[in-house]
């Protein structure tokens, strides 16, 4: 046994019905460590982060904390042993102040009632620990994401904490924000809090952590020293594979005699008050037009306008040469477009029906309920598509609930490659998903355009827009600020007119 | 065991023995004068109406809407027969009786229609916007009746619950129907699965090109149509409206019979089977009450007491823990999906 590790789990295994999700895999937490847990999509993550937090019972393996072999009944057994979690999505209450938050459930109390200013005073201590320079009676949803973030850190930290697990605490901050976050969590380890970070980003993983767990397939690939690892060497333990999926996407660009077809879809100054300012944007047959931009620029509402989702107020919209009204997503997918939408939980997923169901989806509704399609037809388009997208498990019976995110991704283009559409707008489809799956998906989008079908692209990887865009509209602050075409697609273009809108360009 | 206990068949079973042990002939079946009598074809007889509510209550609940006026569109429907056929010059003709049952389906249409205005163009929440009707219906039905109880003498309109179709009670046939058309629809067609895809996830659906909102409004006219034909059955097996009482409280049961058969309330999946197991359970156990004898100041808290039971039988936590006694009985722990203990971890390697 290792002495000086804070957190041991040896031998995890876990099984959700017939999917092994965890294979004896190993884990050691060193206090005054970051340690990153990696892995593609589905490698069992999130599983060994549940076992460790008590969500989930292990089937087999033990968990020692300090030695003392332990099995925790629930979350709450884990954090009175000193395991605390931040997840993803902040979990928190927006309504109640940053100080109401911090010690929601533990405040402390003077004759039976709330002493609210010992909670003041408390929530200025801890903040203060942090270095955060917040108010702690000033509502947490007048905060950023990312503020709210680091109080659901200082949140997991009131309580002594000796391990705090971040569950890809980064996905929806900016680079000064995450900064910010870092500079916390190194903060944290100097006080000798043992770190599980958790994040598909693999420049933050090498900034931060200090030492690295992969799995693949539910089973422990390695743990590694960073200083020791490459990032190619990384990726290639995630993945499994050599890296031929990886290779640069060389994309020819679209045929110049393009212009002489009409565009599957123009835009004339469409816009939505409050969404985005008015457009013009047009994209032809095997051309991707790439929107950038941050998060909050009007990409995604512009994307909604292009397929009905939400109806413009201005501009006009045609299809092929002829003026359409786009008043519903039906209207849209009736035109041949089809939208893969960024929230994919929410508005992509249907996760209580299978794959099979999810799959074909779209081209039922097109169809209407009284022209199912055949069950047999089902089978083939489930299976071909399961293949050919490599969606794991291999299942058409699965629910689509129960995949990862990157296949969940993959089902959702199935269900618009199978309709044919000549206008396929993807709406981040890569995020949060690994490095395996992006590719494969990236590799998808520039068939699809080989193959004639107009893609409308958005990414908040710019590297990733530029590397896939034949074209690439820039917008900033709800506006439209530059199109880039040809060889003026460059990363450093695209950057600098998100950071300066081309005003300080010349 | 564990299998049966799942699926919601066992209280209907136990409730049988139960009516067995109490009283020996209960299974007797006998043909007279071209009708089958027994107390089983009583208990399917009279629980034809619940378990037509509970069917259209199925396909609203799966597009997670609910819909509480239920019992009034029953209490309308047969105000509307009834009084359109007391009223008439020729009370006792089927053409008379035709019109007013035509008149009663196509005003309960009308009235699910509005619920589906509501609910899908409107937006407004399930169980608000049919609550309008739950409340407002019975002064509609109170109006149509002008407040009396309104008898008929129609032979066409009793042979509704009074007639035969090969010895099988007519209502128990057009009960059997309605379920094995709506079975036949929702397989053969894309309507099972749409449904459910607009009760999981409805703006998922939308945006997969679903055309959420008229089959949430279909599944509203549809329940309203199953509410009509059960307050038909009830109005004509009385002969006669009662505004006041017809169908009191029957959206409670026919919620009931859904859940109890295994159909989330949340919405999505749901199983035809399960409801019309659950409806004929509720019924089971409204004959049990009067076979078994229990006196009808406890009958209430008899009922309660089963449904809680059944529910207790089927929560999962309470299925866990019969299980993991089960395997301490038996003693020969096998590797253990949802225990933590240290002992039984161990014996997995």
């Amino acid at each position: 046994m290792d002495r000086s590790a804070l957190v041991e789990m040896t031998g995890i295994s876990v099984a959700f019905g017939p999917v092994q999700a965890l294979q004896s895999v190993d884990l050691r937490l060193h206090p005054g460590e970051v340690h990153a847990l990696m892995g593609e999509n589905g490698a069992g993550k999130s599983t060994l982060i549940k076992t460790l937090t008590g969500v989930h019972p292990v089937d087999a393996g033990e968990i020692r904390v300090r030695g003392e072999p332990v099995a925790f009944a629930g979350p709450a057994a884990a954090q009175a042993a000193g395991i605390s979690t931040v997840y993803q999505e902040v979990n928190l209450c927006p309504n109640l102040s940053v100080g109401e938050n911090l010690l929601l459930g533990r405040e402390p109390r003077r004759a039976g009632r709330i002493d609210w200013r010992g909670v003041r005073r408390r929530a200025a201590e801890v903040l203060g620990r942090l270095h955060l320079d917040v108010d702690p009676s000033s509502p947490l949803g007048a905060h950023s994401i990312a503020l709210q973030q680091l109080v659901a850190i200082a949140r997991a930290v009131e309580v002594e904490a000796r391990v705090l697990v971040l569950d890809e605490p980064t996905s929806s901050l900016d680079a000064s924000e995450v900064a910010e976050l870092f500079r916390v969590v190194r903060r944290l380890r100097e006080s000798g809090v043992a770190i599980l970070f958790v994040s598909h980003f693999i420049e933050q993983v090498f900034e931060i952590s200090d030492r690295m767990t992969v799995l693949r397939n539910g089973r422990l690939v390695g743990e590694y020293a960073t200083a020791d690892i490459s990032r190619r060497q990384l990726v290639s333990a995630m993945v499994g594979r050599e890296l031929e999926v990886l290779e640069q996407l060389d994309r020819a660009p679209a045929e110049p005699a393009a212009d002489a077809e009409p565009p599957v879809l123009a835009a004339t100054g469409l816009g939505r008050r409050g969404a985005i300012e008015p457009v013009d944007l047009a994209v032809r047959p095997g051309e991707v037009v790439g929107l950038a931009g941050l998060l909050g620029s009007g990409r995604t509402e512009l994307a909604r306008l292009l397929f009905g989702a939400d109806r413009a107020d201005t501009g006009e919209l045609t299809v092929g040469g002829r003026p359409v009204r786009l008043r519903t997503p039906r209207a849209a997918i009736d035109a041949g477009i089809a939208f893969s939408p960024e929230d994919r939980k929410a508005e992509g997923v249907v996760a209580d029906l299978s794959v099979r169901a999810n799959i074909v989806l779209a081209m039922q509704a097109s169809r209407g309920w009284m022209r199912r399609i055949p069950r047999r037809k089902q089978d083939e388009l489930a299976r071909r598509w399961i293949e050919l997208l490599d969606i794991r498990p291999a299942d058409p019976d699965a629910l689509l609930g129960n995949l990862s995110g990157g296949n969940q991704q993959k089902v959702l283009l199935a269900r618009w490659l199978i309709t044919q559409p000549r206008l396929l707008i993807l709406d981040e489809p890569t995020r949060g998903i690994d490095v395996g799956a992006k590719a494969q998906i990236q590799a998808l989008v520039a068939e699809q355009a080989r193959e004639g079908t107009a893609v409308v692209f958005i990414s908040a990887e710019l590297d990733e827009v530029v590397r896939l865009s034949d074209r690439v509209l820039v917008l900033r602050d709800r506006r439209p600020v530059a199109q880039l075409a040809g060889e003026d697609v460059e990363l450093d273009r695209v950057m600098e007119l998100i950071a300066t809108g081309g005003g300080a360009r010349a | 065991m564990r299998d049966l206990l799942r699926r919601p068949v066992w209280p209907l079973v136990a409730l049988l023995l139960l009516n067995l042990a109490v009283m020996p002939s209960f299974f007797a079946v006998r043909l007279q004068d071209g009708r089958l009598y027994g107390s089983l074809i009583d208990i399917l007889h009279n629980g034809a109406p619940l378990a037509l509510a509970a069917l259209g209550m199925t396909l609203v609940i799966a597009t997670r809407g609910i819909d509480l006026s239920v019992g009034t569109v029953v209490a309308i429907s047969g105000a509307v027969a009834c009084t359109w056929i007391a009223s008439s010059p020729d009370p006792a003709s089927p053409g008379t009786a035709l019109t007013g049952i035509g008149l009663a389906l196509a005003l309960a249409a009308a009235l699910g229609a509005w619920n589906g205005f509501l609910v899908a163009r409107l937006g407004i929440q399930p169980i608000i916007a049919t609550l309008v009707l739950m409340t407002a219906g019975r002064g509609l039905a109170q109006l149509v009746t002008d407040g009396q109880i309104i008898t008929v003498n129609n032979g066409f309109f009793a042979g509704i619950s009074g007639s035969a179709l090969l010895a099988v009670p007519l209502t128990v046939v057009v009960a059997a129907a309605v379920y094995a058309l709506v079975a036949l629809v929702t397989r053969r067609t894309a309507l099972g699965t749409l449904v459910e895809a607009v009760g999981i996830n409805p703006e998922a659906s939308r945006l997969a090109g679903v055309r959420s909102q008229s089959i949430v409004w279909t599944v509203y006219v549809f329940a309203a149509l199953c509410a009509a034909v059960a307050g038909l059955m009830i109005s004509s097996n009385v002969n006669a409206a009662d505004a006041n009482n017809a169908g009191l409280w029957l959206e409670l049961d026919a919620i009931l019979a859904v859940v109890i058969g295994g159909t989330s309330l949340a919405g999505g999946r749901y199983s035809i089977a399960g409801t019309l197991l659950g409806a004929l359970t509720i019924q089971t156990l409204t004959t049990t009450i009067y076979s078994v004898g229990i006196p009808p100041e406890v009958s209430l808290v008899f009922k309660a007491l089963v449904v809680i039971l059944v529910f207790l039988a089927q929560a999962p936590k309470v299925r866990a823990l019969m299980r993991r006694r089960r395997r301490r009985r038996d003693d020969a722990p096998p590797p253990a999906a949802t225990a933590v203990p240290a002992e039984t971890a161990g014996s997995g390697r």
